[in-house]
């Protein structure tokens, strides 16, 4: 193989998504059925036959699933079927089927690829559309969850990593607080929604508030553990060089934890957009776990998916981001 | 030491290190009773093993570690924690590695000189940064540099604040023989250019020989002592490749490494056995001149030889 392992990866990558796609189209695809054939008592046949219709051509009109009533309109012309034919069918005579199957309706079955597709496009030609409350543009409910993300996740990192130096630093207050974060920490972030719903009432600052609980332990117990354990050496430099202790933590701490804390804030926006769809699910009104919510209460289940694949593209742009910082304040030892 | 001797710019009186026991019920001294002195502008060595107490002795001097009993008098006064006047080069060589080689410097002579402006600490980094011989690394990151490079921004960066006494800690120990060689010609001859008060602890006694002025030797921990002074007979001026070639160079370093082999260990009987003041170690001068015959065994005699001249 010539080829680079960016090359062959994304290769494999096309194939699987073409062989992903061929299997949910054959497992989702139902042909549209034609009419079904009427079927006929003996009677009936008997009555056709006695109007001079062969046998062959009951089954061929039978077949167009048209009632007893038409066919034995069709015997009562005495014409043949080439004639029927030439003069364009029997739509012609103002004859159509009656028991004719029809497409099943988007929802009623898992949507196959196409629909996904035209559900995407919909989606992302037009995704700030307001066409009334509940039916918003998909752009417009992911702005309204990532409005409730950026302000949970930045208000928990204003807290916890401040509050992650004081621990770090100091063995008292690490001491004195630790049994708190034992305790807050394993605590599912929606176990608060009833909480937060109670005690503050608005259902906004409610899905902020259970951003801001779930995004603050990874980012406090990372910074706490970055900061602990900045080298002793380079402490010591800087007290050899007596630096006082704002300009150490500026610049010898603050640097030295930057990589751990960074790990920390990427655990904690993970976690942060997991938590969103679930709040939002939850409390109802907007956001993009709403729309999942609402499509599948409307059995909307292609919008619901493209809802979905947005969810994921979305969290795989955050965590990218954030990678992007870990990378500029890494460093090697 | 008399008189008449230079300004002592270090005196250490009666120090003691105790650490509390791993189980925290007792104590293990570290070292105890260490008196010696660092004139202005000498050159001291620490010679011990490892495990002696070296680092923390070092420490105390620098003021990062409180000693358990004992002072540490610099330049008249006792210190109290950590001062820009004692610089130190650590065991590692304990770069800030998010910084490249000027910022590490850049950061000593900003907390030096706070007021200086961006024009002013730059230049005296360079001055320090071609001093080492590092011109055209100023921006590479620690990680980009050799072990030798590393440790020579860690000297230039000891060297920009201009420090009264520089304290140093095995600086060069892990360093390729080569590159240890030249760093202790260029640390000879910065030292020399700016009659630098030096301390420094170190394994090698070649190292000690050719740039100390006296060598203080350490037993072994626990509850190591500081046995004896040595002072260096070779002149002034030596260097790395004539040293050997000086008659004092094999009863000096013969008496190192009779010390560093054996009385190290065995130095508790010295002390039972004789008149060991701990105030006033023994100096000791090996030379030539004592000791012509058999020079790979005089250090016995040499010791009786000064000790006498001492008691006398
Ligand atoms: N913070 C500490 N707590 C307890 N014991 C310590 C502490 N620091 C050092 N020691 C002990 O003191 C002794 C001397 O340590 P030190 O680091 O000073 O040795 P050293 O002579 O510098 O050795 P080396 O040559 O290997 O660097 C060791 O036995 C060590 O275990
Ligand atoms: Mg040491």
């Amino acid at each position: 193989m010539t080829l680079t392992l960016n090359a062959r990866s994304a290769v494999l990558s096309i194939a699987l998504f073409i062989v992903g796609l061929f299997a949910w189209h054959a497992m989702t695809y139902q042909p549209v059925t034609g009419p079904v054939a009427t079927v006929l008592s003996s009677d009936e046949l008997g009555e056709l036959t006695s109007l001079g219709m062969s046998d062959d051509d009951i089954t061929h009109y039978a077949s167009f699933g048209i009632a007893f009533e038409q066919l034995k309109q069709i015997a009562g012309l005495g014409l043949s079927r080439d004639l029927i034919e030439a003069a364009g069918g029997i739509q012609a005579l103002g004859i159509s089927a009656v028991n004719e199957a029809t497409e099943p309706a988007p929802g009623s079955l898992f949507p196959t690829p196409m629909q996904i597709g035209t559900a995407l496009w919909d989606a992302v030609s037009d995704p700030f559309y307001v066409a009334g409350t509940n039916d918003k543009g998909l752009g417009i409910q992911m702005g309204y969850s990532l409005a409730r993300v950026t302000i949970g996740y930045l208000l928990a990192a204003l807290v916890a990593i401040p509050l992650g130096f004081a621990i770090g630093m100091s063995p008292l207050v690490y001491k004195a607080l630790d049994p708190y974060i034992q305790v807050l920490k394993p605590i599912s972030p929606l176990a608060w929604m009833p909480i937060a719903l109670f005690t503050i009432g608005d259902s906004e600052i409610s899905s902020i508030f259970v951003i801001f609980i779930c995004s603050l332990w990874p980012m406090l117990i990372n910074t706490a553990f970055g900061v602990a354990n900045v080298r002793k050496e380079w402490l010591n430099v800087a007290k050899t060089l007596e630096v006082g202790s704002l300009r150490t933590a500026l610049r010898v701490i603050l640097p030295a934890a930057a990589p751990t804390i960074l790990t920390g804030m990427r655990i904690s926006i993970g976690i942060a957009w997991l938590v969103i769809v679930a709040a939002e699910m939850l409390v109802g009104g907007t956001g993009i776990g709403y729309v999942v919510w609402n499509e599948w209460n409307g059995l909307r289940l292609d919008r619901m998916i493209v809802a979905i694949l947005f969810i994921g593209v979305v969290g795989m742009l955050l965590d990218l981001a954030l990678a992007r910082a870990a990378k500029l304040v890494a460093y090697t030892e | 030491m008399d008189e008449t001797a230079p300004k002592k710019m270090i005196q250490v009186e009666g120090l003691e290190r105790r650490f509390p026991t791993p189980d925290g019920k007792g104590q293990t001294q570290v070292f105890g009773e260490v008196n010696f002195t660092v004139a202005e502008g000498e050159f001291v060595c620490l010679i011990g093993h490892s495990g002696c107490g070296k680092t923390t002795l070092l420490n105390i001097l620098a003021g990062l570690d409180v000693p358990t009993s004992g002072h540490v008098i610099v330049d008249g006064k006792e210190i109290d924690g950590t001062s820009l006047d004692r610089a130190v080069v650590f065991q590692g060589h304990a770069l800030m590695p998010w910084m490249s080689a000027m910022t590490n410097i850049a950061f000593a002579v900003e907390s030096r000189w706070p007021g200086w402006n961006a024009a002013q600490v730059r230049e005296q980094c360079q001055k320090y940064i071609d001093m080492v011989h590092l011109t055209g690394s100023e921006d590479k990151k620690p990680a980009q540099l050799s072990g030798g490079m590393k440790q020579r921004v860690g000297i230039a960066r000891a060297f920009s604040i201009e420090p009264k006494i520089l304290l140093m800690d095995e600086p060069f120990s892990a360093l390729d023989a080569l590159t240890r060689g030249s760093l202790q010609d260029e640390l000879v001859t910065i030292c020399q250019a700016t009659n630098q008060t030096s301390f420094m602890i170190t394994h090698d006694i070649d190292e000690a020989i050719l740039l100390a002025d006296r060598i203080v030797l350490m037993t072994n921990g626990p509850e190591a002592r500081v046995c004896e002074i040595v002072e260096n007979t070779l002149p002034k001026g030596r260097t790395r490749s004539d040293m050997h070639t000086h008659a004092n160079y094999y009863p000096m370093r013969n008496h190192l490494i009779e010390f560093l082999v054996n009385r190290s260990k065995t130095f508790a009987e010295e002390i039972a056995a004789d008149t060991f003041d701990p105030l006033n170690p023994p100096v000791v001068r090996p030379s030539a001149a004592v000791s012509e015959v058999g020079a790979p065994s005089v250090s016995t005699s040499e010791l009786s030889a000064t000790k006498e001249k001492r008691a006398s």
